[in-house]
């Protein structure tokens, strides 16, 4: 669906992407991990056509994002925090208005609210809106075409975790009735619940990429188990070895509560990758 | 349906709900309609207010309203959406000028209600050119302001020159010789006699020099910044 080869991208000295690649397959979440001033929103910018990279070789659906029409446009959906609302628009002329662009009907628009769970603030102008109701309507307005290819930065930074979880469910959904999603990301829990792909960007580079149970187990130095004991105590052990016949005495024995790895998140491989939190600036 | 439409539509939505842009187009045309009922006084120019409201008219509503109408869009990033949609700049920048320029009609049209009936095609011909004029230096100014903000702080001196520069060149002949040049000036003496008889090459020289240099000016403004 997407395909990234040599992306560069700056602004005046400032080397923000230096050379991207990297595949998205249809029908999937693809996520790109990094930290704020990473270059995520450069590159969706450079994605969907809204700026143009340096070098490289894109395709988007099969077609240069440069080369796009507006009628190609009309096959994304588009999510960025930079999208703005209008204020003093309802939740549904905000959508309708678009219904209309997109030639789609109104009842599509009032069920995408429905959707995002705005029914009842249906009427209510967009600048009465909480800012997760905000979200949730750049939500819909970015889904309500029903597009194949989805781009989303950021679409929970800042929210509530109860939002959040709601977002979540939304474009799980979404990926499951055949769409493509593209979404950035800070947020390391995020990713690992959403994701089939991710690429961790750092400072303009790709510092790591591939499924993020994948890149978790990559970085499992220390291969170890962790048993949490029926008797509340925890113990690590080594896997395969004397420490295997200890493990299966303690199942035979039912001594066992839980067995976990002991795998990094997400938030520490990057920590080990890049030296720096993902939270941090870059 | 037609971008364009979709556009307007929008923009007259919007215009209802947005009172700072509604009442600069409704009032001058109650004021017209009020004063020249309310106020007889002997020996005052007929269709005194008609004229000048008119003229000052032309010289605000659509210029503030266009430019604080991109500048929001503009700033708001409502602009950007609209791209990604399949709005052609130009589909964006006719529709909000054709909305502008209609709603500026009708108050023109209410205006006019003052006027005996043979005067009032000739008055909205000139009020519809005007209005023209106006909305494509309003549109320069959107385009090129960042913000809502900027956009207003430099349509002031313009709307100023442009709708006070004819009432006060009425009694000051300096001001008159300098407000010769303005648009504003030109349709007022159109106003006055309220026929094109006596109004020759060069008050349409003048009036097509002001009509170019607001296309340049917006030809410069769109080079610059674009509308994204
Ligand atoms: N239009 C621009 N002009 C100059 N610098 C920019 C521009 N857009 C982004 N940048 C710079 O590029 C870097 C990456 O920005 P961005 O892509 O927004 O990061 P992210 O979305 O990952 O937080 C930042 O350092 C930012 O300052
Ligand atoms: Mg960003």
């Amino acid at each position: 669906m997407i395909k990234c080869k040599n992306v560069k991208k700056s602004f005046g000295a400032h080397e923000v992407l230096k050379d991207i690649g990297f595949e998205a397959a249809r029908g999937s979440i693809f996520g790109l991990l990094g930290p704020s001033g990473a270059g995520k929103t450069t590159l969706i910018r450079i994605l969907t056509g809204q700026i143009a990279p340096d070098g490289g070789n894109i395709r988007v659906m099969g077609m240069d994002p440069q080369a796009l029409s507006g009628k190609d446009k009309k096959h994304f959906g588009i999510m960025m925090d930079n999208f703005g609302l209008y204020e003093r628009f309802s939740c549904i002329d905000n959508l309708g208005m678009f219904a209309d662009l997109y030639g789609i009907s109104r009842e599509r628009a009032l069920s995408a609210l429905r959707e995002v769970g705005l029914t009842d603030a249906a009427k209510r102008p967009a600048s009465d809106l909480s800012k997760g109701m905000r979200a949730r309507l750049q939500l819909a307005r970015a889904f309500m075409h029903e597009p194949e290819l989805i781009f989303l930065d950021e679409p929970t930074a800042g929210l509530d975790p109860q939002t959040m979880k709601g977002i979540h469910r939304f474009i799980l959904e979404k990926k499951k009735s055949g769409a493509t999603i593209f979404l950035t990301t800070h947020n390391m829990e995020e990713a690992y619940r959403l994701c089939d792909r991710i690429v961790l960007l750092h400072q303009g580079t790709i510092v790591e990429a591939g499924k993020p149970e994948e890149i978790c187990r990559r970085y499992d130095h220390q291969k170890r188990i962790l048993i949490h004991l029926a008797d509340g105590r925890d113990a690590v052990y080594e896997r395969g070895g004397k420490d295997a016949e200890e493990i299966c005495k303690l199942l035979r024995n039912e001594k066992v509560e839980t067995i976990h790895s002991t795998e990094p998140t997400l938030e520490s491989v990057f920590l080990e990758l890049t030296g720096k939190n993902l939270q941090e600036d870059a | 349906m037609s971008n364009m439409i979709v556009i307007i539509k929008k923009q007259l939505k919007d215009t209802l709900k947005n009172k700072t842009i509604l009442i600069q187009f409704i009032l001058f045309p109650f004021m017209t309609v009020l004063m020249e009922n309310a106020v007889k006084i002997d020996g005052m120019p007929t269709f005194f207010f008609t004229k000048l409201f008119a003229v000052m008219y032309i010289g605000m509503a659509p210029l503030t309203a266009t430019a604080s109408v991109i500048a929001e869009e503009k700033e708001k990033n409502t602009l950007r959406v609209l791209t990604m949609a399949d709005i052609r700049p130009w589909q964006y920048l006719c529709g909000i000028g054709i909305h502008i320029w209609m709603i500026c009609m009708l108050g023109a049209c209410v205006m006019s209600t003052t006027l005996p009936a043979e005067k009032i095609p000739f008055f909205l011909l000139i009020m519809g050119t005007g209005f023209i004029i106006s909305v494509i230096a309003g549109a320069s100014i959107g385009i090129f302001s960042k913000n809502q903000m900027m956009a207003t702080s430099i349509v002031m001196p313009f709307m100023m020159i442009l709708s006070f520069a004819p009432m006060l060149s009425l009694f000051n002949d300096r001001i008159k010789k300098f407000a010769t040049v303005v648009y504003t000036q030109q349709l007022m003496v159109l106003f006055d006699e309220m026929t094109f008889r006596g109004f020759y090459a060069n008050g349409i020289t003048i009036l097509l020099v002001n009509a170019l240099l607001c296309v340049l000016l917006f030809a410069f403004a769109y080079r610059r910044k674009g509308l994204a």
